[in-house]
């Protein structure tokens, strides 16, 4: 039976407190907060950071393939999955594709990860903005999520795949032009209007199709692009309102293609085994699936990095700062030279080192970042956890989010490396701070990503 | 095998300077014009006279052209060296083992650098491709690190370590006030320099080396031909250059409170020259001061104190002009700046106005007509990855 093996969400760390946008804005922002990428984050480094917390779940699931869906991929004609693959240093044989573009890719993602015959990873991740002031600010937020998808003999399934039913609809309700930040809705009674013919007619079809009822439905999610429609059709399913799960809208905000997996995870790091989960997504038409959760998910009931952890353990960011980060509020770059570009060749040699954090471990045990070139065995510390011996605040250094603070950062099991601390508050920052490594893009030239790792702070609770 | 140096087999004859600071109406031509001009003079040879050249830049120009052009030379060999900061240092160091091995019988070293032609303050290195992994942090930052690390291994209060700091800048901006080559010629209290505010850890713009243009060179010979060109040379006693393999910065034994290579380099250079109590023996010392923090560890290395004890020996006054052994007694990198690649050299000109007598009444050292050595040191890169020279200068002689 095929079934979801292995999930892990990624909430970014900032939260932007949405009632401060008003003031600045003249209107806008709500209650409640969303979730703010931080300047060095992207779709890709934050698929990497879900997808890692799913693998650290099923660490050895082999997985053969990579569906990466997000609506802001960094990159076009290049494929980023490329960048999701080497950074969990999956082998070179693992097929690993983009679907761009559309919220409703993710779900292609994830038919075509539950397609395949071996284990199968589906990850999405966006970064939403929206201009300053507008809904679409306060609606979105930004996130990552990763499935993994396989049979039994692959990894225990936790929720095995039902009947999955796809109503395809070609209407214009949200749109963005390539290149722009901001997208356009239609007035918002049409789209309301017609997610709701749309999902009626997918969850019909899906009772149909599976031989179940509404009221044999344990949890409802309906996410989409379309907020209002989505709580309308959730509320018209005749499913008990105490089944419907909460999207995430308040302190998260809806995170475009990665939302359907973001809440799925979530349900599913604290669903009981024998539950019938039905996920409804609302995007240029309805996908609508059945999941059973099995008995195996009791028992992987992970302890750290949960969606609920990460959504409670956010920090604040400003609002003149969010808008800086996004690129909308233009404030003065520091006035030293900005990096140059990453030589493609180079990097392409340092494949393992780069993207895999790979460093090379001696015969007398000693490790070392990078790698030495002739000696030892290579091995990724990117699990492994670390303590700042020093640190330093810098506020000379080119950074797009000044001050820089640098951190020298010992590993446990050996090796040192001199690093950039992210998500941290300089002011905060102790000798003895335990940090974990993350994936990050430090800096753009040339519109080639600069990506490597840093540290942050660990903040799921320590080992 | 062995480093054995070259002791008494080589004799600077001549040396000039220029004034280190913003040159906006100077570019490398006109520096390195003024400089070589100089020593050309005080070694009373001409162009035709010098039978190779050696010139340190880090990052002014590439190879021997970048001096042969303006000089107008056309018909010997000039050879642009590098090694980080330490490259004015290296290029005297190259010349001195080419007249010491009887290639040449004059040679010439220079060091220049233009630093205030990028257009951005501080000093950036060219970017070489890369695959974009390497560290992004300041050299202010990295060198930072030293302060609490100093302190939580010798259990002093961070608080004296930075009083300990500002005595540092504000001995060497004394110094530099009464020298008319360097960049900042404004004495320094160290209430004022307490009060600055912070930019890279404990560190405050003024704990940081100006950013300064500048050229210096030096004429060398063999030392028996020393007394052809001057009654007053200065006579090498010892160089050692020594480059780590950079471990340092991810070796979790590694502390940030001492630099392995200039211990070495140090321990190297006064075994060539037969010192053993480098405090007393040495008249004077001018170290490579990029950060004060570097300044007080490097009287430790150098060892001119006993660990842990330099932040005293500061705070006492002991590397002042008129304390037992004066310490950059021309101002320093910190009110001299730092054209990187005349730095090395800018620091063997202060020993050779010192040790001869030439330098003005107001900063004279206090062991002069006491004590005949001085000590050069120059080091370039991080804690943990550097490079380090040393050098012994002396005015007696083999045949003295």
């Amino acid at each position: 039976m095929h079934g979801i093996i292995g999930f892990g969400g990624y909430v970014p760390y900032r939260r932007l407190d949405l009632s401060t946008v008003a003031d600045v804005a003249g209107g806008g922002g709500r209650k409640g907060t969303r979730s703010v990428a931080s300047f060095d984050e992207d779709a890709t480094t934050m698929a990497v950071e879900a997808a890692r917390v799913a693998r650290r779940r099923s660490p050895d699931v082999p997985v053969e393939s990579v569906w990466f869906a997000t609506v802001a991929p960094p990159y076009l004609d290049k494929t980023n999955a490329t960048v999701v693959q080497a950074a969990l240093r999956l082998p070179e044989e693992t097929g690993a594709y983009d679907l761009v573009g559309s919220v409703r890719g993710a779900m292609g993602a994830l038919r075509a990860a539950a397609a395949q015959s071996g284990p199968s990873l589906a990850v999405a991740a966006d970064v939403r903005t929206g201009l300053a002031g507008g809904p679409d600010e306060a609606y979105f937020g930004d996130g990552a999520a990763a499935l993994i998808l396989g049979a039994g003999d692959q990894g225990a399934v936790l929720a095995e795949l039902g009947p999955w039913v796809s109503v395809s609809g070609e209407f214009v309700d949200r749109w963005r032009v390539p290149g722009e930040q901001r997208s356009r809705v239609w007035e918002e009674r049409f789209g309301e209007v017609r997610y709701g013919e749309l999902g009626a007619e997918a969850l019909g079809r899906l009772w149909k199709a599976g031989g179940i009822g509404p009221d044999e439905v344990d949890h409802l999610i309906v996410t989409g692009t379309h907020g209002r429609a989505c709580r309308a059709v959730a509320q018209r399913a005749k499913v008990p309102a105490e089944r419907l799960v909460d999207d995430l809208a308040s302190a998260v905000g809806n995170t475009g293609a990665a939302h359907p997996f973001l809440v799925l995870t979530d349900l599913l790091e604290r669903a009981e085994p024998g539950r019938t989960i039905v996920l409804l997504v609302l995007a240029d038409g309805a996908e609508a699936l059945v999941l059973r959760t099995t008995a195996a998910l009791a028992s992987a009931r992970p302890s750290s990095a949960t969606v609920a952890a990460q959504v409670a353990g956010g920090g604040a960011v400003s609002y003149g700062r969010y808008l800086s980060w996004r690129g909308i509020l233009p404030v003065e770059p520091p006035r030293r030279p900005e990096p140059a570009r990453t030589s493609s060749a180079a990097a392409g040699r340092s494949v393992p080192w780069k993207f895999g954090f790979e460093g090379s471990r001696s015969p007398d045990g000693s490790v070392h970042l990078p790698p030495l070139p002739d000696e030892g065995q290579l091995e990724s510390m990117a699990e492994h956890r670390g303590t700042v011996t020093t640190f330093t605040i810098d506020k000379l250094s080119y950074t797009p989010s000044p001050p820089m603070v640098f951190a020298v950062v010992d590993f446990d099991g050996g090796g040192r490396l001199p690093v950039e601390l992210t998500d941290a508050d300089a002011a905060e920052v102790q000798v003895g701070d335990r940090v974990e490594m993350t994936f990050r893009r430090l800096s753009t030239a040339d519109g080639i990503h600069n990506y490597f790792w840093k540290a942050r702070p660990c903040r799921g609770g320590d080992d | 095998m062995g480093s054995h140096g070259i002791t008494d087999k080589v004799a600077i004859v001549g040396m000039a300077c220029t004034k280190f600071g913003e040159h906006w109406n100077l570019g490398t031509d006109e520096l390195l014009l003024q400089a070589v001009e100089g020593a050309f003079a005080s070694a009373g040879v001409g162009r035709a006279d010098v039978d190779a050249y050696w010139l340190g830049t880090a990052q002014s120009g590439m190879s021997g052209l970048l001096l042969s052009r303006p000089l107008r030379v056309r018909d010997k060999p000039v050879t642009r060296v590098e090694n980080f900061c330490a490259s004015g240092s290296e290029a005297l160091r190259q010349a001195a083992y080419a007249v010491s091995s009887g290639a040449y019988d004059v040679a010439m070293a220079v060091g220049v650098e233009k630093m205030k032609d990028s257009g951005f303050q501080g000093a950036n290195a060219f970017p070489i491709p890369s695959d974009g992994t390497n560290r992004t942090v300041t050299a202010a930052a990295m060198y930072s690190m030293i302060v609490p690390a100093y302190a939580k291994r010798y259990g002093v209060e961070v608080d004296d370590v930075k009083q300990a700091l500002a005595r540092v800048a504000s001995k060497n901006h004394a110094n530099g006030a009464r020298n008319e080559r360097a960049q900042f010629r404004k004495e320094m209290s160290v209430e004022q320099l307490l009060g600055m505010p912070r930019i890279a850890g404990e560190l405050s713009v003024f704990d940081c080396a100006g950013v300064a243009d500048g050229a210096a060179a030096a004429v060398v010979v063999r030392a028996e031909d020393a007394h052809e060109y001057t009654q007053t040379p200065l006579y090498v006693k010892a160089l050692s250059f020594v480059v780590g393999d950079g471990s340092g910065v991810s070796d979790p034994d590694y502390d940030f409170t001492t630099f392995p290579e200039v211990v070495l380099s140090a321990q190297d250079a006064y075994r060539q020259a037969g010192l053993t109590d480098p405090r007393t023996q040495l008249a004077m010392a001018e170290v490579h001061d990029c950060f004060t923090p570097t300044e007080l560890v490097l009287m430790e290395d150098l060892g001119f104190c006993a660990r842990g004890t330099a932040w005293k020996e500061e705070l006492a006054g002991s590397f002042e002009l008129d304390g037992d052994l004066p310490v950059n007694p021309d101002g320093g990198l910190k009110s001299f700046g730092h054209p990187v690649g005349a730095s090395g050299l800018r620091m063997m000109f202060e020993a050779w106005l010192q040790l001869r007598g030439e330098a003005p009444e107001e900063r004279r050292i206090s062991t002069y007509g006491k004590r005949n050595l001085a000590l050069t040191h120059n080091l370039g890169g991080y804690p943990g990855e550097m490079v380090s020279f040393v050098s012994i200068l002396g005015t007696e002689g083999p045949r003295d």
